[in-house]
């Protein structure tokens, strides 16, 4: 959104001074506490034994004690049948890479062919990978699910990946960026004598390369997140998710161990917080200039 | 509109081929199976498959259990973006100036993105729970008689809240980006003008904001219909009574849990056209601002 001039102009411009400093101190930080309190409270709680979680007290200073997640790590809800915890976060972790991968690289392949060639069908090819944006998962909920069972991907790791990795929005945003590539560029390579592949591995995906980066943070947090699709196509505990298992683990609150629950809380936000906030500025590039 | 470009015939229908396959399968093909189921009815014993006409969409729209869930979702859309935009708004105009740490500040504001809906839900669990809640205690030993799983008006206040709180960073960074795109030159003449920063606020950086506003109302209708499953799921499961089902949550367990085919499907169609009106709303913004 900031084009490069209101940057230059913004540098160069004399910072617009506030004299009520202290109240932007006060409420923005009080955001910050609204954010960072239920964060705080499991990270704490999950330091202590669930019969203090379950009577009600919540410790709001941490103890040096991390028994719970060698527990769940190991054994996870500690229920029947339960998988253990470090299955879920490896079960979260390959759909998110899974995903990622996928959706980039099925994306910029139909870019580059709807930006670098004319043939006929194109326009129908086009509208039929932008229609998909209008059929998200939760539209078509029991239609799907039969397609999923005729397939036999039903409680499988393609089935909980495969069909997520079709993309509108990358296709049309890898586009976009390809077309900003200069046609001078394109006629170098030709002459050069490379061919439309070599030209999308050598020239095309380098330039890219930010662009990608951009969306692989915002995919991996789509990926990791997710919770309808999981949640329809595979009941098998063993391929539990992370963010199912928390839910699952909390089930109709029957006897619920609180500290495993917060435990498993923490590790499921580490991974999509963390890249979140190492790659902050591919990731808000990513998404304002993405628009979504 | 690119001069030059390769002519190959064959490859740019395979560079098509892996996404057109994903959504011809997952995609097309389920939603044309929503739309026809939408006008059959199947016998009990699902034996027998009858053409209905629209007979399924108006019994749904006589169903007032429907028409309460397309209350529910409206009330609950509503609250949902005011909320979210609004503290975000403030917020992101707050962490725009140049004030010091503006940069911690936002990277506090940010992470909560990284956060699943469900998990954001487990969160305030242990934010709002009458028993084990830290406000959901002091609630109740102030005398209120706090508990949402059974008072429907406190089961759809905390399910917003908690929607919203997952929401506020994504519309904190697109309005944090749309006003760094403002140039300066304008805020400054304004300041010369002797405006107050209120005054300077409505009457030169909102109307300045609209795209980012427009854009951002789209995007958290959608959200709020759409990406709440989790929310609700892991918070209230559409309780008590049906106070929190929305049209999503009420597609889940016609179709997942009742099984009621041709019902689940008319709501499904119904729910197409939500998302096919709201999508075109958005590029239409969308095209006019980006620039192929």
């Amino acid at each position: 959104m900031a084009s490069a001039t209101t940057v230059a102009a913004k540098a160069e411009a004399v910072p617009v001074r506030e004299p009520v400093d202290w109240v932007a101190h006060g409420i923005l930080l009080l955001g910050v506490v609204l954010f960072a309190l239920p964060i705080w409270i499991v990270i704490s709680g999950s330091t202590y034994d669930p019969g203090t979680i379950g009577r009600g007290e919540v410790p709001l200073i941490p103890r040096a004690n991390l028994s719970a997640y060698a527990t769940i790590l190991a054994e996870g809800a500690g229920t029947a049948g339960a998988a253990p915890v470090w299955r879920m976060l490896l079960n979260s972790a390959l759909m998110a890479v899974l995903i990622t991968v996928g959706k980039i690289a099925v994306s910029v392949l139909s870019a580059y062919a709807v930006a670098f060639f004319r043939f006929p069908g194109r326009m129908i090819a086009f509208w039929a990978i932008f229609i998909t944006l209008m059929l998200p998962v939760e539209v078509r909920i029991i239609p799907t699910f039969e397609v999923m069972a005729g397939l036999g991907l039903i409680n499988t790791m393609t089935g909980l990946t495969l069909p997520l990795i079709a993309s509108a929005t990358a296709t049309l945003l890898f586009r976009q960026v390809f077309l900003a590539i200069p046609d001078e560029l394109v006629e170098a390579a030709r002459m050069d004598g490379a061919g439309p592949l070599r030209f999308l591995r050598d020239i095309v995906v380098p330039v890219s390369a930010a662009n990608i980066a951009a969306l692989s943070v915002i995919l991996f947090v789509y990926g990791w997140n997710q919770y309808l699709w999981p949640l329809l196509v595979a009941a098998d505990p063993k391929l539990d998710t992370v963010v199912i298992g928390i839910v699952k683990m909390i089930g109709t609150e029957a006897n619920v161990d609180w500290t495993r629950v917060m435990a498993t809380t923490v590790l499921a936000l580490i991974p999509p917080v963390a890249v979140v906030v190492l790659m902050q500025r591919w990731f808000v590039k990513g998404l304002t200039e993405g628009e979504k | 509109m690119r001069r030059t470009i390769f002519d190959d015939r064959l490859l740019p229908y395979l560079l098509l081929l892996p996404q057109l396959v994903v959504t011809a399968i997952f995609f097309l093909w389920p939603a044309a199976q929503a739309l026809r189921a939408s006008v059959e009815r199947q016998d009990a014993f699902g034996l027998r498959t009858e053409f209905v006409w629209f007979e399924n969409f108006t019994d749904l729209f006589a169903d007032p259990l429907y028409l309460q869930a397309a209350w529910n979702t409206v009330i609950f859309s509503v609250c949902v973006t005011l909320i979210a935009m609004g503290l975000a708004l403030l917020f992101a105009v707050l962490a725009d100036r140049e004030i010091r740490g503006r940069g911690v500040y936002r990277t506090l504001m940010i992470w909560p993105y990284a956060v699943a809906p469900a998990v954001a839900a487990v969160l305030w669990i242990f934010l709002f729970h009458p028993q084990i809640g830290l406000f959901g205690r002091m609630l109740n030993g102030a005398g209120v008689g706090w508990d949402y799983k059974l008072d429907g008006f406190q089961a759809m206040l905390v399910v917003i809240l908690a929607s919203a709180w997952k929401q506020v960073s994504y519309n904190f960074i697109f309005f944090l980006a749309g006003l760094q795109s403002i140039p300066r030159a304008v805020l400054e003449a304004a300041q010369i003008d002797g405006a107050t920063p209120v005054r300077r606020f409505w009457t030169v950086v909102f109307p300045l904001l609209s795209p980012t506003t427009f854009f951002l109302l789209t995007v958290n209708i959608v959200y709020a219909c759409f990406d709440t499953f989790g929310v609700i799921h892991a918070l209230t499961q559409g309780g008590p009574g049906k106070a929190t089902e929305t049209l999503i949550y009420k597609v889940y367990v016609d179709g997942v849990v009742n099984l009621n085919l041709g019902s689940s499907s008319a709501q499904s169609v119904v729910l197409m056209a939500v998302v096919m009106l709201l999508t075109a709303i958005q590029f239409r913004y969308i095209e006019r601002k980006v620039h192929y």
